[in-house]
């Protein structure tokens, strides 16, 4: 049988188009992920341990780290909520909203942060307010915390609006009619139907919270060792012209980000089915 | 347990889907409301059951006023068209779901909920099934599912939104005559809402006829054959 399948390419173009897919890939992708790590380790391995526990790179770690904490736990909350009364429910302004968990996507990251500056900040609305009440959020801990949530809040919702959205409300209905309250059917029956799809959107969130640059460094002030997150520190050190120190903390970085790749694929591997419906 | 639909009526988004009806259900009867769609069949079977809101009359239980009683309260049992069987839960546990959340103080204990597990999976032939997936399932068999589930609590009647829609002629067939011996062994007051007629008329004793959110006729199905109350209920049987 010489005939081909009516959406089957010639041999020769199926080749050529998967070689320069992966020669793309390679290029794009690949080779800066292997020049970060060539790099971070060229004068070997003691000199990245130096680097990356030096006093101001641990902080930026565990400042990297601290927000992280907390940011993702709050947008696993709130994206949850926001899904359940859009998915669930029916309200005037519902598009809106929709539309508005969207937005943090469209805008540009310098502009959440520089929102926060505006708003909090000392010529800012509740600038002179804060400052009488010596409340520090712009330049400190809760600005940066601010600019990822708001940043990293999409993630969650738009995850689970699909899923949600698809299964419907027929098990909620079904689980009210026999007897069990709104908090028990939200907990027996919503949670564990839309599990593999949360944990999907926390690796997201975590993955974006851990790499944020634009949002976090107008906020941030660049204080080294305390108000300097890993992508702000790495910055820093490259403008020094301290490239190994820089390379061997953007390894770290984009170690944490493979990690985060690698769970994505066992999720995607193992949990595919409903992970599909969400439209991934 | 009788039910009583006293002038209810519900509007969606300015179509009325219901008008001013009214509807006296006798005890221990099997009724189907039978009707073209959008005739208003399912939105009142919601609302018996208290899944949706009628915004005007009222719904009487034995007499007393439920009219603003949330479902959960309302003691019902409900199966739905697609079965809505909890799909991470396994048989037996989408059986006992009804009397596992239960508040503890009246709650079964444990043996005894898988007694009644136990009693319900033989009631609707599935023995041995218990600790299957929904997934594993036949069409049928979840619908046997969805039935047993909704008979676990004991509820006062059963509500049936479609029941057979999604099956095929077959498997249809025996899960009609299963339902009817189950309705004749427990003689629970039930509603089933279905388009077809063919299967209104072999299975319950009266059938409400439904069109343009009101009641045609209300009656026996020999006495609807015998003598059709309006042109759209004799053009409906033709």
């Amino acid at each position: 049988m010489n005939r081909r399948r009516p959406l089957d390419a010639p041999a020769w173009l199926k080749a050529s188009l998967i070689l320069i897919a992966l020669g793309y890939i390679a290029v794009v992708i690949l080779l800066p992920l292997a020049a970060v790590f060539t790099e971070a380790f060229a004068s070997g391995l003691p000199a990245w341990l130096e680097a990356v526990s030096e006093p101001d790179a641990q902080a930026a770690i565990k400042l990297t780290l601290l927000v992280a904490a907390i940011s993702v736990p709050l947008n696993c909350v709130f994206g949850v909520a926001a899904s359940w009364a859009v998915a669930k429910h029916d309200f005037p302004g519902k598009s809106l909203l929709v539309s508005l968990i969207d937005l943090p996507f469209s805008v540009s990251p310098v502009v959440s942060g520089l929102v926060y500056v505006l708003l909090f900040g000392a010529g800012g609305w509740l600038g002179p307010w804060l400052q009488e009440n010596d409340i520090q959020i712009i330049f400190a801990l809760p600005g940066i915390v601010l600019a990822t949530v708001f940043v990293t809040f999409p993630f969650v919702a738009r995850e689970l609006i699909p899923l949600m959205q698809a299964q419907g409300r027929d098990e909620e209905e079904a689980a009210l009619s026999l007897g069990a309250t709104g908090w028990q059917t939200f907990r027996k029956v919503t949670l564990p139907n839309i599990k593999w799809g949360l944990l999907y959107g926390v690796l997201l969130t975590n993955a974006r919270a851990m790499g944020e640059f634009g949002a976090v460094s107008v906020v941030s002030g660049h204080i080294r060792g305390e108000t300097n997150t890993m992508p702000l520190h790495i910055e820093l050190l490259y403008n020094d012209y301290n490239l190994s120190a820089a390379f061997a903390v953007a390894s770290l970085l984009a170690g944490l980000a493979l990690i985060t790749l690698v769970l994505r694929t066992i999720l995607e591997w193992r949990h595919g089915d409903e992970l599909v419906a969400g439209g991934h | 347990m009788t039910i009583e639909v006293r002038t209810v009526s519900k509007t969606f988004d300015g179509h009325s889907a219901l008008r001013q009806l009214s509807l006296e259900i006798p005890d221990g009867t099997f009724v189907a409301l039978l009707g073209p769609s959008g005739s208003g069949k399912t939105t009142l079977l919601r609302i018996i059951a208290g899944l949706a809101y009628a915004d005007n009359g009222a719904i009487l239980f034995d007499g007393d006023d439920v009219t603003s009683i949330p479902v959960q309260q309302r003691n019902i049992g409900f199966v739905f068209q697609n079965y809505a069987l909890f799909r991470h839960m396994t048989v037996a546990e989408n059986i006992t779901f009804g009397l596992d959340v239960m508040k503890r103080r009246v709650r079964p204990r444990k043996q005894d909920r898988l007694a009644r597990v136990e009693e319900l999976l033989s009631l609707v032939r599935l023995e041995g099934l218990g600790q299957r997936y929904p997934t594993q399932l036949s069409g049928g068999q979840r619908q046997r599912v969805a039935l047993a589930r909704a008979l676990a609590r004991k509820p006062r009647f059963l509500l049936l939104d479609e029941p057979f829609g999604a099956l095929d002629a077959k498997v249809r067939q025996e899960l009609r005559s299963a339902l009817r011996t189950i309705h004749d062994q427990l003689g629970l007051t039930s509603i089933f809402v279905t388009h077809d007629r063919e299967e209104a008329f072999a299975l319950a004793d009266r059938i409400a006829i439904l069109n343009n959110g009101q009641i045609e006729q209300f009656d026996s199905p020999d006495a609807i054959n015998a003598a059709p109350a309006t042109d759209f209920v004799r053009d409906f049987l033709d």
